[in-house]
């Protein structure tokens, strides 16, 4: 496209043509996208970004049902494309520490659908003989793994655009500045010229901070080097049949480094070197790079270890006498604070679309899934709940903290990975008005949404002996179940039930929605009914239009034109952007996530110690279920609301963060008298609440499931309209494909030995040891698992086909390759515990 | 059979080259760095020279101290030994090297027989360094060798003319600067680029001395920027080449 035909304006334009912007504009041709401009600085088909140096193979199987998904749909667009070649991949066991990680891995390959088995040296010696299996414990085969050509598959989505008259490509054109007027996008500047458009999406790959900035927002990510060499020819390779890739590709895991044939050279990649990370604005030009921006000299000092490590895992190809490094470099690619991809509206900046730091495993169906949250709202695979940029809003966007957290995150790339494993670097970040009190109780803190949280307290480990008698079959003697966990925990639990127990700060995200429209958006927003007296407060569930869910929170109202949506941590920015997006007429929103600290007091004593310091009555009488009210607690005014996420009498208690100290000392001093103690969201977000079955966005609650089948539809359907009132309804009436129900492990130890407890992600299995697969074809694994001390038993919340979602129904869960017994305790929404509400309602204390 | 190469670090070449501000530099900021294609043909001229007759090579260059970096390069390649004279980050000029290389050749327990370098520098390509070398060690010299052959004290050198060749016999010790095509030189394999990495590197401070050429300043050239243009693929696109050919007038 020259000068003269560069278009002034258009309806959408996507920046970067690697395979992440080439996929989008051929996903969003495909659902009717009409005006379609790429533009990127380099050249076509290889522009010089990641894409042109990536190793291109596929490993389908993670830890995750949606990264599992993304990766086997972003494989199966590449097949279709024919340029896909299933060569298989193995990863390498050098210690028994990751034999156990792949015995791990087969347990998610099965739980999310993919094909996957544990090999023995001799049986990965088979499928490539050139391996040292004197030095390996075993292997893992992805049968279904394999290799693509992204370039290719970007060349064919752009053709398919431009075949629906829907695309038209700027190469060697460089942004230059983004308008942007009144908080929304309209008009891209190049060196080509400016075009207008309301609809951007940055996908530029590790230059998208530098197109962002031009915006004024930020995309938290950072350049990251990833070394590689070529060796050859290799003899070996030549003898064998013709073809890009006829080995599987090796992972040798315990080294963070693979080995993967292509032609006759073997291609040894490393994620063992230190961190290298660059600015951005280092990255040289196209003009400037002998080889690619993307691709600077190999840092040779850096790559020592490698080399030793890939001279041990394959000696027989790198020691072929002709074969010698002919290409090696630091290839870049974007690292982002936390290893997921930065995907969605960009809060700040309406019309401004982010599609950045994504592997080329999962770009095509990382594409579809955005074109379709660009089209129609909202994706199908749940990409929202970890993957969305606003996560990082309000606290994760500073240099400093992509840069540390980047750099911790690159040793993790091959590293086994706890569920529950706490990032080290830039803490503490947030803390509230609690914190200073609490590491004096030696808080174990954990992080959600920047905030630190304790998860329990070593003060309280006297509580382990004092409840020994109950959690004594509760312990968790493998290292691995017990890790990032305490049995304090259980014993801060079975307090709380008892006495009382101070749980704080949450960590809340929490917004006002203002103005003389705020009730009709609220009610078009909102699954539950907004028409609620001032005071009052709801739990409610945010549905897509297909009635997945997009979030749940609690909604008060706090004056006839204005609400208080409060919600879970880590999911406060993207509640924060569904909401700002979907706003219309006179409707402001006030972020006040950092003014705010939230104490929760609840248990038996509550009641009595909240009453005796605060001067409004705070008792069951008084306080309804579901009412805020404001209190006055020894000169701090704050609002109480009557709540609780694990079961309990008690409240949910709002104060401004300059008087948070004050109102915990004095909760603490007057709770002495009550016997409180303050506890961990051990406790508040597991423990407490996987006896009552409550459920966790993110985990049960996803685009994937609607209300109906989370047990959630006690709103029923309201008459004012809201977005995913006709999916819901139609849910209701229909009969559910499947349903939440919460499990108890019934034998943790059914071969003897060691008893072990799931930590979540684990299959469920019918008595034949399938897994369970419902009529639309999702497969049933644990959402959460999550002891509880009260009934004495290790629950799991899954989702189940409906013929299997019945009270009683005896099933099995596969952890670790080993089958445990469990069985359902309760079909759709209730508690294990207290199933009545009675202590809730305080009708039984 | 005793062999030295000496080997300059330059820059990488291949992209569009930045000078630094005050224009006496390259700007690598993101540049790699190497030694020049003529050197990689001494050093592996050595090598294969070693490979048959024995002996020993021992690589050699001045600069600084992050030249290591190639003597390495040079020891995967099959050197034996490097030898660092760290000049510091000044420029050295290609008399004060000269010099600087003959002591170090001279104050070495080596008797070497034959002393490779490079025809002239990538980056500074004075043409000096090796001639004047030979001239301070007293040994002769043939330059811009493609073509050598040694037997029994004694080498055979070929030089390419005009319309022909030029054959020296020169006595050993000599000293010979060779040209990109004297050999193929082959890539490291990754175990001797590892045992380079842990190889011992002899370093040594020679006396910093004036020059009588310094440098002014550096000017990039103008390039012709002839941008390329696909217009069209597959047959179809003949037409259309045609149109283009005949604007041209090349037919």
């Amino acid at each position: 496209m020259s000068r003269t035909d560069f278009p002034s304006t258009t309806g959408t334009v996507v920046i970067g043509a690697g395979i992440v912007g080439s996929s989008l504009v051929g996903e969003l041709a495909e659902r009717g996208r009409e005006d379609i401009l790429l533009i990127d600085k380099g050249p076509l088909s290889d522009p010089g970004g990641s894409t042109g140096h990536a190793s291109n193979f596929i490993f389908p199987v993670e830890h995750s049902k949606d990264m599992t998904k993304i990766t086997s749909d972003s494989r199966d667009i590449y097949r279709e494309f024919g340029v896909f070649t299933n060569s298989g991949g193995i990863e390498l066991a050098r210690t028994e520490e990751r034999m156990e990680e792949l015995k791990r891995r087969v347990v998610s390959a099965k739980a999310f659908g993919e094909d996957a088995e544990l090999l023995t040296p001799e049986e990965v010696e088979e499928l490539v003989p050139y391996v040292n299996t004197d030095i390996i414990k075993g292997g893992f085969h992805s049968t279904d793994a394999g290799t693509c050509d992204p370039l290719r598959a970007g060349e064919l989505y752009r053709q398919q655009a431009e075949e629906k008259n829907a695309l038209r490509t700027a190469p060697n054109t460089e942004v230059t500045d983004l308008h942007v007027e009144d908080g929304e996008i309209t008009a891209v500047e190049t060196d080509k010229g400016t075009v207008e458009a309301d609809e951007v999406v940055i996908a530029a790959g590790l230059w998208s901070p530098k197109i962002a900035d031009m915006a004024g927002v930020d995309i938290p990510l950072t350049p990251a080097v990833h070394q590689m060499v070529s060796v050859g020819p290799v003899e070996r390779f030549e003898e064998g049949p013709e073809g890009e890739i006829n080995y599987p590709v090796v992972r040798d895991m315990d080294t963070q480094m693979y080995e993967r044939q292509h032609g006759n050279d073997i291609e040894v990649g490393s994620y063992e070197h230190r961190p290298i990370l660059w600015d951005v604005e280092d990255v040289p030009s196209i003009e400037e790079s002998p080889l690619s921006p993307t691709q600077p000299p190999l840092t040779e000092d850096a790559f020592e270890k490698s080399m030793e490590h890939a001279l041990e895992i394959i000696p027989d190809v790198l020691d072929d006498p002709d074969a010698g490094i002919r290409h090696s470099i630091d290839g870049l690619l974007s690292v982002t604070p936390d290893g997921h991809p930065l995907l969605g509206p960009i809060p700040e900046v309406d019309g401004l679309w982010s599609c950045a730091a994504i592997w080329i495993k999962e770009a095509p169906a990382i594409a579809r899934e955005v074109s379709k949250w660009m089209t129609k709202g909202h994706p199908d695979i749940d990409i929202v709940a970890h993957d969305h940029i606003a996560r990082f809003d309000e606290y994760g966007e500073t240099d400093e903290f992509v840069k540390s957290r980047a750099h911790e995150g690159f040793q993790k790339i091959y590293d086994i990975v706890h569920p529950r494993e706490q990032w080290q670097s830039t803490r503490p970040l947030r803390t509230s008005a609690f914190y200073n009190r609490q590491e004096d109780l030696d808080a174990e803190f954990f992080e959600a949404g920047g905030w630190e949280r304790p998860r329990w307290f070593e003060s309280n480990a006297d509580l382990v002996d004092k409840y020994e008698d109950q959690i004594e079959d509760l312990q968790r003697p493998n290292e691995w179940d017990s890790r990032w966990w305490s049995d304090i925990i259980l014993g801060e639990h079975l307090h709380l039930r008892n006495n009382a127990g101070m749980i704080g700060d949450t960590g809340f995200g929490i917004f006002d929605i203002i103005g003389s429209d705020a009730y009709e958006n609220m009610e078009r927003l909102c699954v539950a009914s907004m028409d609620i007296d001032v005071g009052d407060a709801a739990y409610t569930p945010i549905l897509a239009p297909n009635a997945g869910f997009v979030a749940d929170l609690t909604v008060a109202r706090l004056g006839k034109n204005h609400y208080r949506v409060i919600t879970g941590g880590a999911h406060a920015g993207q509640d924060r952007t569904w909401f700002g997006n979907h706003l219309e007429g006179d409707a402001e929103l006030i972020g006040r996530s950092s003014e705010l600290c939230t104490l929760g007091v609840w248990g038996p004593n509550a009641e009595a110690l909240m009453d005796s310091i605060s001067e409004e009555p705070m008792t069951a009488d008084s306080f309804d279920f579901a009412e805020m009210k404001e209190v006055t607690i020894n000169g701090v005014t704050a609002k109480a609301l009557r709540i609780s996420y694990v079961g309990e009498f008690g409240w949910e208690i709002y104060a401004p963060m300059d008087r948070g100290q004050r109102l915990w000392d004095t909760i603490y001093e007057a709770g002495q008298e009550h016997n409180i103690r303050p506890v961990g969201t051990g406790v508040y977000g597991e423990t407490g609440r996987m006896e009552k079955g409550y459920r966790l966005m993110g985990a049960e609650l996803e685009i994937d499931y609607n209300p109906a089948e989370a047990g959630l539809t006690f709103h029923g359907v309201k008459d004012a309209d809201f977005i995913g009132k006709d999916a819901y309804a139609e849910a209701i009436d229909e009969e559910n494909t499947a349903t939440l129900c919460t499990l108890s492990v019934t034998d943790h130890a059914p071969d003897g030995g060691e008893p072990r407890f799931m930590t979540g992600g684990e299959p469920i299995l019918d008595q034949d040891g399938e897994v369970l697969i419902d009529d639309e074809g999702r497969r049933s694994y644990v959402t959460s698992a999550g002891t509880g001390p009260s009934i004495g038993k290790h629950l799991l919340l899954s989702y189940l086909p409906q013929e299997y979602a019945e009270e009683g129904q005896e099933l099995q869960v596969e952890y670790f390759g080993q089958h445990y017994p469990v069985e359902v305790e309760v079909a759709g929404n209730g508690g294990v515990f207290d199933p009545e509400n009675d202590r809730l309602f305080r009708k039984e204390y | 059979m005793e062999i030295l190469t000496a080997i300059k670090r330059v820059p990488e070449t291949g992209a569009k080259v930045s000078l630094t501000d005050d224009k006496l530099d390259i700007d690598t900021t993101s540049l790699g760095f190497t030694f020049s294609p003529h050197e990689e043909c001494a050093v592996e001229e050595g090598v294969q020279l070693v490979e048959e007759h024995g002996g020993n090579v021992t690589v050699l260059t001045l600069g600084e101290e992050d030249a290591t970096e190639q003597l390495r390069s040079a020891i995967a390649m099959g050197a034996d030994d490097g030898m660092l004279l760290d000049g510091g980050d000044d420029e050295w000029g290609p008399a004060a090297t000269a010099t600087a290389v003959a002591e170090a050749v001279e104050a070495s327990d080596t008797d070497f027989d034959l002393l490779l370098f490079g025809n002239e520098s990538a980056d500074a390509a004075n043409h000096q360094v090796g001639v004047r070398v030979a001239e301070e060690l007293g040994l002769p010299c043939v330059t811009g060798i493609k073509d050598l052959d040694v037997g029994e004290g004694v080498a055979t050198a070929k030089r390419e003319i005009p319309g022909g060749s030029e054959v020296y016999e020169v006595d050993l010790p000599a000293v010979v600067t060779v040209k990109e095509g004297l050999n193929e030189p082959r890539y490291p394999s990754m175990r001797a680029k590892m045992q380079a990495r842990k190889a011992s590197v002899e370093q040594t401070e020679p006396e910093p001395r004036e020059d009588d050429l310094e440098l002014v300043e550096l000017e990039v050239p103008e390039t012709d920027d002839s941008p390329a243009e696909i217009i069209g693929e597959s047959p179809e696109a003949a037409e259309e080449v045609v149109d283009v050919l005949e604007e041209l007038e090349v037919v």
